[in-house]
């Protein structure tokens, strides 16, 4: 004897999970005054060597530190040491991408209250990534020169769920003839009013506007955390 | 490649729901998939399969809703399809438009359950 199914409705969001989680590690980094800033990119488009610049110069200015996603290897960690900013490694395993958890947990030997700025570099893939909240306040997308400028309408996902385009190893642009002006175009066609920044992290072009932007983003957010505390009290 | 441990999710929550709805076979999952919710259908769907051996879930169908993008387009003041996903512009007047009201949404909708 066979039933027919029946049909029940549920609204259940699926990455409920990690949603929590993320709502959760926000939750602590605004009370810990903490600006956190993750990195999506394809794999090789210069997360690390940014992160490493970054790292040395805001370093005197700030309490900066970051954790870094990787398939298979600490190298990025061991890299990212010479800054003297404390640095952790989330080793993936065959996992493409970060989720809340993972940041939860490698979060955990630090006191945030010593810190003012987390980066947090994604393992290197434009697809899954874009899926999983960090808690972050912002997120950033790589493109290297080398990467074709047509890179955001294949993946424009991933550059939908970014809040700032920053265009690397401009140092390159000149030898692989990058088009500025199409890879802008393109951008703003897969998120229309997304600020786009250019640098080079070998030379060091363009980091004083890229450092500038994440400052005032940082002061904003501060502003922000002021003006919503009364709304939103922080339990003890 | 994170349809599988989607794939995974769906199941856990589907078992949840089906103990809480008083147990049963369930014969299949509907999902909602917005187009920028980062998930590719097809794989979801091979790894769907995967996920359900041995569980509740063996043998059933997952039924997919694609969701397309619905924007707020700020010169038609009104709910607009964009022209793609390529170009998110008003599908009716071409105005930029960068605030996404749905397409982003991975949600289990509904249980048939036997």
């Amino acid at each position: 004897m066979s039933h027919e199914p029946r049909l029940v409705e549920v609204r259940r969001n699926v990455l409920k999970q990690n949603d929590i989680a993320a709502r959760a590690l926000r939750e602590r980094f605004r009370a810990a005054g903490v600006f956190v800033t993750s990195v999506v990119s394809s794999p090789g488009s210069g997360k690390t060597a940014l992160f490493e610049r970054t790292l040395t110069l805001l370093r005197p200015r700030h309490r900066v530190a970051a954790l870094v996603g990787d398939l298979a290897t600490d190298n990025d960690a061991a890299r990212l040491a010479r800054s003297q900013a404390p640095v952790r490694q989330i080793t993936t395993g065959t996992l493409c991408h970060l989720d809340a958890a993972m940041v939860e947990r490698a979060l955990e030997p630090w006191d945030l209250e010593t810190l003012d700025i987390l980066l947090i570099e994604n393992v290197g893939n434009l697809v899954c990534p874009s899926s999983y909240d960090l808690g972050e306040d912002l997120r950033l997308v790589l493109i290297s020169v080398t990467e074709g400028e047509d890179k955001p309408l294949k993946y424009p996902t991933i550059f939908n769920s970014a809040d700032v385009a920053v265009v690397t190893k401009m140092d390159l642009a000149e030898a692989v003839e990058f088009d500025a002006a199409a890879l802008g175009r393109n951008i703003q066609a897969v998120r229309p009013g997304m600020p786009v920044l250019h640098l080079s992290s070998k030379t060091g072009a363009g980091m004083d506007e890229y450092l500038a932007f994440l400052e005032a983003r940082r002061a904003q957010s501060c502003a922000g955390t002021a003006e919503a505390a009364p709304s939103v009290p922080l339990r003890a | 490649m994170h349809e599988l441990s989607i794939a995974m999710s769906i199941v856990e929550m589907a078992e949840e729901e089906s103990l809480r709805l008083g147990g049963g076979q369930i014969a299949a999952v509907h999902l909602k998939v917005g187009a920028l919710s980062g998930v590719v259908t097809a794989a979801l769907l091979s790894s769907y399969g995967l996920a359900c051996e041995n569980t509740v879930l063996a043998g059933s169908a997952l039924v997919i809703e694609e969701v397309p993008v619905v924007v707020h387009c700020p010169r038609c003041d009104a709910r607009r399809a964009v022209q793609s996903i390529q170009c998110f512009c008003c599908a009716e007047c071409g105005e930029p438009a960068a605030d996404v009201l749905e397409g982003r949404e991975l949600l289990v909708t509904a249980l048939e359950i036997r």
